[in-house]
Formats: structure tokens, sequence, C-alpha cells
């Protein structure tokens, strides 16, 4: 049976693109399968665990709970849109800085879900972190240490803004 | 996710159309439940109806009277983030802020959640509490019910087949009230309630009476629960422990759960009674703010 594919055009990453998906595919299988971008992770694929986080018109969901067809006319920032060239995003720096990273599977969810806080709120405090990041899971590193990469990103934005 | 038909209706008239094509559908929101379900197989439908390309179901805004009139697939993001509905009900902020993570609540939505109808959903014994009612439209009109009478069991409600939930309406708040969302949950984020509680309290224009009140609970039966026995309980009395502890005691006597991974039959009765006191003591802290 012919499957049936939609067209859609979207901005990704700040470049406009166009895509052909079918109505079913979530936007992360669209983005890890047909336009192999990859640095998104599935953990649950159920919207419990943030991997797979992007900011979708400038809030942060979960691409798993959402359809291909639904970044029709939208604005999409995945992971491969923070860094800047080959300068690594404040948050890239501090994570690695910081060690905090073990398996690294998570790594790029909590990076953009970190994002989008600090786009929203440059200098939140720790409880404001630990809150903002309540949905994205860890198994390996027990937090702390995404937490303080996060803080010290904050503070290095702040030194550079 | 089997094969499925995506649409997205510009206009109730298009939804209402889309719903009568013989195929069969489910609505599109914020998606956080309908397209795990599909995912899981848990539901199977023809088509998705997207709703948020709807103005209707898209926007809120105050009514003359001083209701609020939420479109159903309005974001929870953009209901807590908007200062004055936080500063006039802070109930609604209670709950939509504690539904999933930043992730879910970009793009999670009350009619979402109404629509659902799982027992623990988490804005209902809120929304019970103040009072809301459902506008729900089709091809035929549109109708008005309390929220209380729309579910009839775990998953189900009396939407019927064409119809959908088009806006979410909180009336004005009488004077000298206050309403209070609590929930138990094992951890300190990012889970399903175990029991959940709302409470509106009013007061008399002395303060010393309770004039009118609203319990709603749960995750403690088939659908969550106006609790009117709870709300008799203190009509008329002074507000405090005294009157409370019977509150929380009818609370826990309507409470008819089932014992599953999340907690036993005794813990949500008990859960029952003592998040009714608390919502209850915090209700009437914000009566007496307001």
């Amino acid at each position: 049976m012919p499957m049936r594919r939609s067209h859609v055009q979207t901005t990704l990453n700040g470049e406009e693109i166009d895509f052909l998906c079918e109505p079913r595919q979530s936007l992360l299988e669209v983005l890890r399968d047909e336009l192999g971008l990859t640095g998104t992770k599935e953990g649950c694929n159920n919207g419990n665990c943030g991997a797979c986080s992007v900011i979708l018109d400038g809030r942060l969901v979960n691409s798993c709970c959402v359809l291909g067809v639904e970044a029709e006319g939208a604005s999409v920032v995945t992971i491969e849109g923070v860094a800047e060239g080959e300068r690594l995003h404040p948050l890239q720096q501090a994570f690695l800085e910081e060690a905090a990273l073990q398996c690294g599977v998570c790594t790029p969810g909590f990076i953009v879900a970190a994002k989008a806080l600090l786009d929203a709120e440059p200098s939140p405090d720790e409880g404001r972190v630990r809150h903002w990041l309540a949905g994205n899971l860890c198994r390996c590193t027990g937090y702390d240490k995404i937490v303080r990469a996060v803080l010290k990103a904050s503070d290095m934005q702040e030194v550079t803004a | 996710m089997k094969e499925i038909d995506y649409l997205a209706p510009a206009s109730l008239d298009e939804a209402y159309a889309a719903l009568q094509n013989g195929k069969t559908s489910a609505f599109l929101a914020g998606g956080t439940d309908i397209i795990v379900q599909l995912r899981e197989g848990r539901k199977q439908v023809d088509q998705l109806i997207d709703v948020k390309r709807i103005p209707e179901l898209m926007r809120y805004g105050w009514t003359d009277g001083g209701g609020l009139a939420i479109g159903a697939s309005v974001p929870f993001a953009e209901i807590y983030e908007d200062a004055e509905i936080a500063r006039r009900l802070p109930c609604l902020i209670d709950c939509a802020t504690l539904v999933g993570g930043i992730q879910i609540q970009s793009r999670a939505c009350f009619g979402g959640n109404i629509g659902n109808s799982g027992p623990a959903a988490d804005t209902v014994p809120a929304l019970i509490a103040l009072g809301a009612t459902l506008t729900l439209g089709s091809r035929e009109g549109a109708r008005e019910l309390p929220l209380e009478a729309f579910f009839t069991g775990p998953g189900q409600n009396v939407l019927a087949p064409g119809e959908l939930i088009v806006t979410v309406n909180v009336p004005p708040q009488p004077a000298r009230s206050g309403a209070f969302f609590h929930r138990f949950i094992p951890r300190n984020e990012m889970d399903i309630a175990v029991v959940n509680v709302g409470a509106r309290i009013e007061l008399d224009a002395a303060g010393e009476r309770i004039a009118g009140a609203r319990v709603s609970v749960g995750a403690v039966a088939p659908t969550p629960l106006l609790v009117e026995e709870a709300g008799a309980a203190l009509v008329g009395q002074a507000p405090g422990e005294e009157a409370f502890a019977r509150a929380g005691d009818a609370a826990a006597a309507a409470a008819r759960p089932i014992t599953d991974m999340r907690g036993s039959i005794a813990q949500r009765v008990h859960l029952t009674r003592v998040l009714t006191v608390r919502a209850l003591r915090r209700a009437l802290e914000r009566a007496r703010e307001a």
C-alpha cells in the first residue's frame, strides 16, 4: 500500500526547510529518521523522560509527543542548533567542564531544556533550575553536576553579555 | 502507530464537518496523552483532528461578569504565565503548574485533561471547586454543563459523536471566597496523583461563618467527584479545624478508591481526609485575603 506522506514546511534551527512525512510519525521520528538529525534522543517515547526535548515556537516540548505534521509553519530548535558553528554554547562548555554527563543519552535533552530556561530567565536560582528540569530524567549523574553546569552557564552568559 | 489521517480544521464548522465524514476520530491538542495512547495501541482511530488552528479553542479571556472563559486547547503555560489569572484565580495556577514537567505544560491543556477523563486528572478537582462549566459544541449547536456532570467512568464522558469541548468556563467567584488545589504524590514532581483535592470556601459578610463551600476529590473513584456532603458539612459553621475535620470525614466517606501501584484503598481514604482538611485551610487563607 502506498504511504500517504504530507509535505511540511518549517523552520529548523533557523533554516527554512521542507520535508515529507507520514501523519503518524512523531517530530522525533522525523528529525532522526527523515532529516538525519540524530542528536535528539529517544528515551521513553511516552513523554516522561525529556531526552527528546526540542524548542517548538519558543516553548520546550517533548518531540515524541508532537507529530511531524504539526511542525507546519512552526520554528523548531534542536540540539544541533545550540552551538554557533564551532563555538560551543555556554551550556555545552559548562557541561564539559563540570562533567555533567556520563552515558550522554539524556544530555541533548538537558541542554535544550536548560537553553529554553536561560533564554527566558538568564539568572535562575538552583531551585528554579531543579524545578525546570524535573521533566528530564538522568540515570547516571544524580543531577547535581547537571544543575551545577546550568548555573555555571548562566554565570558565563552574564560575563559575556 | 497505525496509519492515520491528520486534519487541521481552521474553524469550528470545519471541525464539525470532519466529525461527520464517517471515520472514527480523536482530537489532537497538546498530544501528551493521545499521541502516546495511539502509539501504544491503547486507542485506535482513523483520523486525528488537530484543533489548535480553531481560534475559539486557542484564546482565553475575562467575561463581562468577571469569569474566565478558557479555550479548550490553550496550553497550561499560557495560563500560568498570566499574572492577572495568578492573582484572581490562584487555584488554577495550583493545578496547571503540577501537570507533568515544563515540556508537558507547554502543550497540555484543560480541554485535553478533561477530555482524556482520567480519574486522577489534576486540573479537574480544582475546576470543579471553582464551579467550572464546559461549553460543548457540535453542528447542532452548543450546550453547557457543569464539569462534574461530564465524566461517566475512567476515560469515559458524555461527549457525543460530533461534539467537542470548546471552552472551559470558570464563573465569577463569590466575594470573600478562596480556593486551593492539593495533590499527594510520593515524590516532589512529575507523578500521577494518589489523591487530589480542590476546595473552595466562601465566608459571610462578617467573615465569621462559612456561607458556601465546594469540595472535589480525584483518584478515589471512577470519576472525579464533587462531594456535596463535605460542602454541606461546612455551610453555616465557623471556619476552622472542627468544621474542616467534619468535611474531611465526609470526603473520606465519599471516596471509593481501588488499590493499585500508587496506593492502597486505606491509604487513599486516609489521604482524602488529610488533603481535604489541608486544602480547606489554604482556601480559608485565600478567602480572608480576597
